[in-house]
């Protein structure tokens, strides 16, 4: 019986090892429905594409137009974000880019977002942006700093340097503060949802919620 | 001695664990609003061939703990194996540690508490006696 003894106890550390590691993982995997670009485009007919959290045809789309170095921003972005997990499949969060020219960092976050999104990334890398807000907004390289953090969520370092400087992520940059114009969007967070500008005094995480739990009562499920 | 070892490479085998899942989830909460950290997770150091170091690490902790077991029984092959496996971890621990002092400069937590692990390892197997040439 001793002699199996080490076997045994070797054996049990590696499968603890192996289920530890597999609970923590299914633990920390984000659990919210994100849709590729290529549903993205389907989901918004065509007509451009976007970045969609939720099921493509949900009855309610909360259109935000947020920045990343903003902090009610940040405040609001995860209870945006339990929205889409509690009303899985009818509501749908757009994220728009809004970089406020007042905050240092903002632009360079947006261009991290969307280069992240190049790689199928964007909305990991919209949480991690958002969550450590407090961590980067103060630095004074946060070019690098940012691609520390598209390391950390294992993307093509290299790819991801070139398309940050290119003109494709630029170009979606500007296309959403075009479309921030046109909405007469002038601040942030500014949310429409299912087209209707939120009321300002709506966007704390406590009344957004409410505010998006009575559209959901009141919208039919498609 | 083998027991004291057999619990430092568990503590370093829970370390190397959680940074794995961090490396494979981008997960970084850990951190705790520390830039360092994430300077050395994020950077194309904290990954080989795309494989997370951290996982390399879990399995060399597996490896030394299983060793430190198997010596503990009496296994001659173990007791010869366990200083060259702590020897090959703690040579990694000296790289990592000055890719993080003299390339990145900054520090994370969570290797340094590995490299203090290894550290650990390496003093015992320092300490222990040395295993007798077969034959004798």
């Amino acid at each position: 019986m001793r002699r199996f003894l080490p076997f045994a106890l070797v054996a049990c550390v590696g499968v603890g090892a192996l289920v530890s590691g597999t609970l923590l993982y299914r633990a920390k995997m984000p659990v919210v429905p994100t849709l590729t670009k290529e549903q993205s485009i389907l989901a918004m007919n065509g007509a451009e594409s976007a970045h969609i959290r939720g099921e493509r045809d949900a009855a309610v789309t909360v259109e935000e137009f947020g920045d990343f170095q903003c902090p009610p921003c940040a405040d609001l972005s995860d209870v945006v974000n339990q929205l889409v997990k509690d009303y899985r499949g009818r509501v749908r969060i757009i994220f728009r880019e809004f970089p406020l020219t007042t905050h240092a960092h903002a632009h360079q976050a947006a261009l991290a977002a969307e280069a992240a999104g190049l790689q199928d990334r964007f909305w990991q890398m919209h949480d991690l942006i958002y969550r450590e807000q407090s961590t980067w907004s103060h630095e004074a390289d946060v070019r690098s700093f940012f691609e520390s953090f598209a390391g950390t969520l294992g993307l093509d370092l290299e790819r991801y340097k070139k398309d940050r400087d290119s003109d494709q992520v630029q170009a979606r940059v500007t296309d959403d503060e075009k479309r921030a114009v046109k909405l007469g969007v002038t601040n942030t967070p500014t949310i429409f949802v299912n087209g209707i500008e939120v009321p300002r005094d709506s966007l704390r995480p406590d009344r957004l919620r409410a505010y998006v739990d009575q559209v959901v009562k009141s919208t039919p499920a498609h | 001695m083998y027991t004291l070892a057999e619990l430092i490479a568990l503590a370093g085998l829970a370390d190397a664990i959680y940074l794995t899942v961090q490396a494979l989830t981008g997960e970084t909460l850990t951190c705790g609003g520390s830039p360092d950290c994430f300077r050395v997770l994020g950077s194309a150091y904290a990954r080989v061939a795309g494989v997370p170091v951290a996982g390399l690490g879990a399995a060399a902790y597996f490896g030394v703990f299983g060793l430190a077991v198997f010596a503990a029984c009496g296994y001659r092959r173990a007791v010869q194996l366990f200083p060259w496996a702590v020897t090959g971890m703690f040579l990694a621990t000296l790289w990592l540690l000055f890719v993080q002092a003299f390339v990145l400069h900054a520090f994370c937590r969570y290797c340094l508490f590995s490299a203090a692990a290894t550290f650990l390892l390496a003093g015992l197997a320092v300490a222990l006696p040395r295993p007798s040439p077969p034959g004798l």
